[in-house]
Parts: structure tokens; sequence; C-alpha cells
């Protein structure tokens, strides 16, 4: 089998995300929360999202866990503000796309800075740390379905 | 042993250990979940399957007479190794997973009831919680802790309290799979005896590092498993006093395990077999009857002073790194070659991806210990393990990649 590099794993800007996430904290007004945890490892992700209709205002999370998880999930909140339920779930469906290594999928632009963790598709075991924030995600957007916030 | 023990020539002993990873020789650390096999218990399965192939107990001809013989002289060979008075008392089990769940359903549906209490500890693998809750949500009994201390030990001074006429069973660790802690299981089965509570020991780390005997150890059950010493994966054995295996209740029914069957009411088989139901993993036993001779052609004594050696090096080593903790008892005495740490900037899981990529093979995570993490108030650690086939060089190795790890991360 051919060895993935590490460098291709472990990009400066997940690093970064890692060492300095984006919107960690509580989000007072949220009108969605969702925990999710990955029982294999212990990784740990609560994500709150603030919907009006059919838009995300603001989405925030706190969590625990390795730099994959951490960093992915972080990226991911700096991409949903603004954004609609559909296009947030077609962004959770393209990163999977990704994560299972479709390589036309890893050159969307519109993935922005999830990009970056295209390398982590070569490591099959990290795969899910990456889409545990996703994970959450499509929880959260599935229960406002259900519970549409007025 | 008069001679020294030489790790390097054990290792020719098993195949696995001699190939690259990642374009870098294995350095094999993750022994605590499982042991590689050497060349002789691989002969044994292969022997097996190729000449003696057949049912146990059940056939009058040749090829089940071989089966059935060498089935059994496995359990003499394994029953031996514990120090076992009978090889009867050593029922065959799919590991020690298995044989603790064999002794909540067996033997505590029949003994435990409402308002007794099952005392335990926070040190436990999973596998020695979950079988107790389960016999304690369905009989009303309650579960209680020994809790732990900042090294990770057993505070032994809580069993006068814990321990009362309403124990019935103390159920602990012989060694901690997540931190290496020796417990001192004699002193703890002499506190249960004193209340008149049976005590199970987990020796699924235990009978691995040490010769264990169960003529001296003063304990009711021991639980162990053939893969973390050598043996093939899915064989373990549960040992008990005879009396108390012949008082109890059968596991599993079916073939095997009876004596009369009738329409409503059968007879059970004698022990151990009355515990066996079902075609049992006979090459597995056989298996295990061929590390426990591996093992002692090479002496255990050996093998300890070995590890102990080694360990003290790794602890040396990695403690000597910036922003390393080490978790577990300071002391050797009380350690087993299980060296369980974190870094300050890399998360556990982050450090055995990098160990991967330099041939190094560790566990990341809770290690069936979720007790212990929230303990320390880690959600997880790495774990490096040893065994008798590492060297001072795979210690070096691993330094080396963890220095790999700072550089990626600081």
């Amino acid at each position: 089998m051919e060895t993935p590099q590490l460098s291709s794993l472990y990009q400066q800007l997940i690093l970064e995300h890692y060492k300095k996430p984006r919107n960690k904290g509580d989000l007072e007004d949220h009108t969605v929360e969702v925990h999710m945890n990955n029982p294999v490892c212990g990784d740990e992700i609560k994500l709150q999202l603030q919907i009006e209709g059919d838009t995300i205002r603001h989405a925030k999370f706190v969590g625990q866990g390795c730099s994959i998880s951490q960093a992915a999930v972080s990226i991911m909140t700096t991409l949903l503000e603004g954004r609609s339920l559909d296009d947030a779930e077609s962004l959770a469906d393209r990163f999977t796309q990704v994560m299972h290594g479709d390589a036309e999928a890893a050159r969307d632009k519109t993935l922005g800075e999830l990009r970056a963790l295209q390398g982590v598709s070569k490591f099959p075991v990290r795969v899910k740390c990456a889409l545990l924030g996703f994970d959450a995600l499509r929880e959260a957007l599935r229960q406002s379905a259900a519970e549409p916030a007025n | 042993m008069s001679t020294a023990f030489d790790a390097k020539a054990r290792r020719a002993d098993f195949p696995a250990l001699a190939q690259t990873v990642h374009g870098k020789p294995l350095v094999y650390l993750d022994n605590a979940a499982t042991s590689q096999k050497p060349r002789a218990v691989l002969d044994a399965l292969d022997g097996y399957y190729t000449r003696d192939n057949a049912n146990v107990h059940r056939g009058i001809h040749e090829l089940s007479r071989r089966a059935t013989d060498a089935y059994e002289g496995a359990r003499v060979k394994v029953a031996g190794w514990i120090g076992a008075p009978d090889p009867d008392e050593l029922v065959w089990t799919r590991g020690t997973t298995e044989a603790i769940n064999l002794v909540a359903s067996a033997w505590g549906l029949d003994n435990v009831g409402e308002g007794d209490e099952i005392l335990i500890s926070v040190l436990e693998h999973h596998s020695n919680i979950i079988p107790w809750q389960l016999l304690a949500q369905r009989t009303g009994a309650k579960l209680r802790y020994l809790e732990l201390d900042d090294q990770g030990r057993l505070v032994l001074d809580d069993l006068d309290t814990l321990l009362t006429e309403r124990t019935k069973l103390v159920s602990v660790s012989h060694v901690s799979n997540a931190l290496g802690t020796v417990n001192p299981v004699r002193e703890i089965a002499a506190a249960a005896r004193a209340v008149g509570a049976r005590i199970f020991v987990d020796g699924a780390q235990g009978a691995v590092h040490a010769k264990v005997d169960m003529k001296e150890l003063g304990v009711d059950f021991y639980a162990f498993s053939g893969h973390k010493m050598c043996g093939p994966t899915g064989i373990g054995a549960l040992w008990a006093k005879k009396e108390l295996l012949e008082e109890m209740s059968p596991y599993q029914g079916g073939g095997e395990m009876i004596h009369l069957v009738g329409r409503n009411e059968s007879t059970w088989a004698e022990v151990p077999h009355k515990f066996e139901a079902g075609t049992p993993n006979i090459a597995g036993a056989v298996g295990f009857g061929a590390a426990v001779d591996y093992l002692s052609t090479i002496g255990m004594e050996a093998v300890a002073a070995h590890e102990r050696a080694l360990l003290a090096y790794a602890i040396e080593r990695v403690s000597a790194l910036d922003g390393v903790e080490i978790y577990g008892p300071k002391s050797l005495d009380e350690r087993s070659a299980v060296l369980s740490f974190s870094m300050a900037e890399a998360h556990p899981h982050d450090i055995s991806t990098i160990l991967d990529a330099e041939g190094v093979a560790v566990r990341a995570g809770h290690h069936c210990a979720q007790l212990v993490m929230k303990h320390f108030g880690v959600p997880a650690t790495a774990r490096a393990s040893f065994y008798l086939y590492n060297t001072t060089e795979d210690v070096d190795q691993l330094v080396d990649a963890l220095s790999e790890v700072r550089r990626i991360f600081a």
C-alpha cells in the first residue's frame, strides 16, 4: 500500500484551526443544539445553531478531541453563517464525498477551507474524525426540519 | 534464570515482527491489546488443521481421538500454567470477557439478590464492569466501587467500609490494561473472604507477564485470555474451584454440556464440560497450549526482568520529553509493562497517527476504561505496552517518533 504523507494530513490551516478554533463557545440564542460523540475515541462536539426561517444565522460549537475533528468543525462553523438549510445539507454531502475519496468533489471551490482536509481521505481510520461535526450538523438540520423555528 | 534474556533472539520467533510498515521497521507496542504469535503457535494451529481436525468427545475414529487428546492436553497445560490443582477446574471460554459473563450469569443469578452488593473498582476494563452492571440491574443488587488515588492505584483503605455482610462478590483486575497498575490481589482476596464474599480476578493482563498460582492467590475465580500471551484470539479460560463449578448452574445449553436429555428436564455433564456447550474452539485451545509451552521454555522470570528493565528505560526516555505526562504508579513494583501518557499539544489520536507513519504501533483512546480516563480528567491517552520481544531500540524509535509529534504540533 502506498504510504500517505503526514504532511497531507497535518496541513498548516488545520493546525491553526485546532490551536485557535473559530466560533468556539456557547451560542445563547440558539434554536437547536446537538451533542455528538465518537464512542471509539471519546471525541465530543456540541453544535448550536441559530436558525431564522430557512437560514442559519449563527453556528457555534464546544468540543474536545483530536486536531482533525476539532479543526473540521471549526472550519464548518465559519461556512454555515448565512447559508440556507438546503445549502448546509449539500455542504455536508459534498464534504462527505471528499472524505470518501471523490477527487472531483475535492476540487469544488464552494468547500472553501474544508478542502485543506482532503488529505484525511487517505487515512481511512481518521475519516470519522473529520465527519463528526458534519454528523452533528445533519442531526441539527433534521431536528429543525421536524420542529421548525419561528 | 542464570542466562541473560535475549529479546532480539526471541524476535526471530515472531514472523509478524519482521516487516516494515509505511517503509519503517515495525515497532509493535500494542501488546496490551494483543500479542504477536510465535512460529510455534502458528505451527500448532496448522498442524492441528492439517492432520488432526475432527470434533471432540464424540467420535470413535482416530482423528476424533487425536483432536480430543490435543484439546484436553491443552487444558492440562494451561491449567498447569496457572497452578490449578486440577485441570478439570479450567473451563475454556472465548476469552476473559466471556469468562466474566459466564460467572455473572451462571453464578451471579443464583447467588446475588436484591439489596446484595457487588464490589468492583474504577480501574476496571469495561468487561469487568458491564457484566456486573447487568447482573445488578437484573437482581436489584447494588454496585459499589473502589476508588483510585492520583497514581491510579486502588484506595485500599476504603475496603473496610466498602466490604460488608451484604457484599456477595468482589471483582477486580490483576493488572490494569489502561495504566499497568498491579493490584494487590492476595490482600483484596483475604479481605473479601473475611466478610464471606467471593472474589473474582480479571487476569487478562495478569497471567501475561508473570506466573500466577491459583493455589497461592486465594481467589475463587480467575479469568484470562490466550491472545495476550502468544496464543490465538477467541480462546481463553475461567478457573474456579471445583466445588464452586459443581454448584453452579450451566451457562449456555447445547451439545457437549449434557448428561441425559429428557423432554422437560435434563442432567448436566461433569465439570468443566457442563460449561462448554457446542463445538468448542478446539484449534484455539491447541494454540493456547502451544503458547504456554513456548513461554515455559523461555521462562517467565526472565521475561518479567526484561520487561521491567525495558519499562524503566521507556519511562526515563519518554518523561525526558517536554510536555509529556505519564499516568499510573511511579514505583516499578506496582506497575506492569504499560506506559500510558499524553502530550500537551497533541491529542492521543494524532500521536497515534504520527507514530504509525513512523512504523510505531501504539493504542490511543480510552482503552475500554472510561472510568479511569474520567478519574484523570482526560478523554483519552496514548498507550505503549511492551512484551518479551520488545527492545531498547523499539523504545528509541518510539521516542524519535514522539519528537516528530512535537515538531508538527508544537
